[in-house]
């Protein structure tokens, strides 16, 4: 079984900017797969390479196998992209734009997935109006329902929720995750780390143009997120052996960064021996953001 | 062929909505040219024996008309999608270059025709003009149109801006218009600018379709033919290659 995205050694460069740097990435066939960075790390570029929206200096992509360039009809027919400028044609009603959208994919007649997407996307009521005169979150679903209109087996949605309200957000990754169990590969870029967490599982992170972290996130979790432990202390003093794990006090509260849940009870058993009682515990859990900014910072 | 057919129908549809800007506008501007010239100059020129100069102006204006409207279709679309970014529509399907090419010809063709079409009519009004050899008339006007079609998409894929595709229309395409014997004969310039005139590809288009209405003209229509399919191959297949590489498309 090929991979839904092969990328082997991608380099780009603008001018005087490598965007891209040896980029070598495989994303499984039924992954929900995030694609992370700070701005300009080169996450839109990697996508527009892959899109044929953008060449590639050297190295290859493929999507299910086909090859971006060679076999550019195969790849883009497996591929729906959902772009992150909201840009609309200003001529045409919604319904035009997906049966154009239809026509460009050699569907003949697609009014029925058309109708389904316009349902579960909430533009049913929108259907015969210009797209130009809709909302902003109105005009994204509208983009997503465009990427979906051939139903790629590799969608790939760059920020498909900025800006946009949370009742759109909702609806919009409930319909996201139905087309995952029903097969369909997601790979996503996002800003709101948390919905890279609560749905995909796994990760990478690009960082000036190259792959600074690549795993499940559980793993990456794990790996670079530290727990955040504070602790009201009577009498309120920490003994010697804990001020390595130190990170701040505010009066009686000592605040600690923990690497695991294990070294918890390393902490609470050192207060017990020297008869210092706990009188208030609060462990806050690790996140993607302490994963981002740990590596974004190295 | 659904793609291409797809595309080339959302481009016919795109001109056909606004047609009081696309097709009537150019339609009315025409007809003032040859209400003005003609009230002007129809009892001081005589180009050909036996054609009044109104009736010898029609062609001219016709052709100019469908030039001007074919550039102005594929320009106008594409870098209208350029410039918004819906571009990205026709770049994510697995369009070839050569389907975006026709698609993007044929619908420049067809307004080139539509506006021909209504400036022919309403002109008869004005004076009747014969038809000698209407398959020459047709030739012309096809390649015409292609060509500027394929100048069109030439140029918006060059423009990065719309000062830029508007110098091009109004630097370029409108002088060689213009100069190119819509309104005078070039038997009637001096030596030197009628020499100056056999360079500019216009010149043929308009010379040879005025001959499919009154079989005469300033050279041979089987050498202007020639000379406008060789341009229109000549164009096509830059445009062709612009295309394939992602010129300024896909960067």
């Amino acid at each position: 079984m090929f991979p839904a995205i092969e990328i082997r050694q991608v380099h780009k460069r603008f001018g005087n900017v490598q965007a891209l740097r040896g980029v070598d990435l495989s994303i499984q066939q039924g992954e929900f797969f995030a694609l992370l960075g700070p701005n300009g790390a080169g996450k839109s570029t990697l996508i527009n390479i892959l899109a044929g929206l953008a060449l590639a200096d050297s190295g290859y992509l493929k999507v299910l196998g086909h090859d971006v360039r060679a076999n550019y009809r195969e790849a883009r027919r497996s591929i729906g992209v959902v772009p992150q400028e909201l840009v609309y044609d200003a001529f045409f009603t919604v319904r035009e734009m997906l049966q154009f959208q239809s026509g460009y994919f050699n569907l003949r007649d697609n009014s029925a997935w058309i109708d389904e997407l316009l349902e579960s996307l909430g533009l049913a009521d929108k259907a015969d109006v210009y797209v130009r005169s809709l909302s902003g979150g109105m005009k994204r679903r509208v983009l997503v329902a465009q990427a979906l209109v051939h139903k790629p087996p590799v969608i790939v949605l760059d920020e498909p929720t900025a800006g946009v309200d949370v009742e759109l957000r909702q609806s919009l990754w409930a319909f996201i995750r139905r087309l995952n169990r029903e097969g369909h590969t997601i790979v996503l870029t996002t800003h709101y780390l948390e919905e890279a967490e609560t749905l995909c599982s796994r990760i990478a992170m690009l960082k000036q143009g190259e792959i600074v972290a690549l795993d499940t996130t559980a793993n990456l979790l794990n790996r670079y997120a530290a727990i955040q432990v504070s602790i009201r202390l009577n009498p309120p003093r920490l003994p010697e052996s804990l001020q390595p794990l130190l990170c701040g006090q505010d009066g009686e509260v000592f605040r600690f960064s923990l690497k695991h849940h294990a070294e918890l009870e390393d902490v609470l058993r050192t207060l017990r021996m020297e008869e210092i009682r706990v009188v208030e515990l609060d462990v806050s859990k690790p996140d993607l953001e302490d994963v981002f900014l740990r590596l974004v910072r190295s | 062929m659904t793609g291409l057919w797809t595309l080339f129908y959302k481009e016919i549809l795109r001109f056909w909505k606004v047609s009081l800007q696309t097709i009537l506008s150019p339609v009315v501007t025409t007809l003032l040219y040859l209400l003005i010239f003609s009230h002007v100059l129809e009892e001081h020129v005589l180009v050909y024996p036996g054609v009044n100069y109104t009736a010898f102006l029609i062609p001219g204006l016709v052709m100019m008309a469908m030039l001007q409207n074919a550039f102005a279709n594929s320009s106008s679309s594409l870098i209208q999608a350029k410039m918004n970014g819906s571009i990205v529509f026709i770049l994510l399907p697995p369009l070839a270059y050569w389907e975006f090419f026709t698609a993007y010809v044929a619908a420049s063709v067809a307004r080139g025709l539509v506006v021909g079409l209504g400036v022919g009519l309403a002109g008869l009004w004005f004076a009747a003009v014969p038809l000698v050899h209407p398959l020459w008339m047709l030739a012309f006007a096809l390649l015409g149109s292609a060509m500027l079609g394929a100048m069109g998409i030439i140029s918006s894929l060059w423009a990065e801006s719309y000062d830029q595709m508007s110098a091009v229309q109004n630097f370029i395409i409108v002088p060689l218009t213009f100069l190119s014997g819509v309104f005078y004969s070039t038997a009637s310039l001096s030596p030197l600018w009628r020499g100056v005139s056999r360079f500019n590809p216009f010149f043929y288009l308009i010379d040879g379709f005025r001959y499919g209405f009154f079989g005469a003209s300033d050279v041979s229509p089987l050498f202007g033919l020639s000379i406008v399919a060789t341009c229109f191959l000549a164009l096509s297949l830059t445009t062709l290659l612009l295309l394939k590489s992602g010129y300024k498309l896909r960067k």
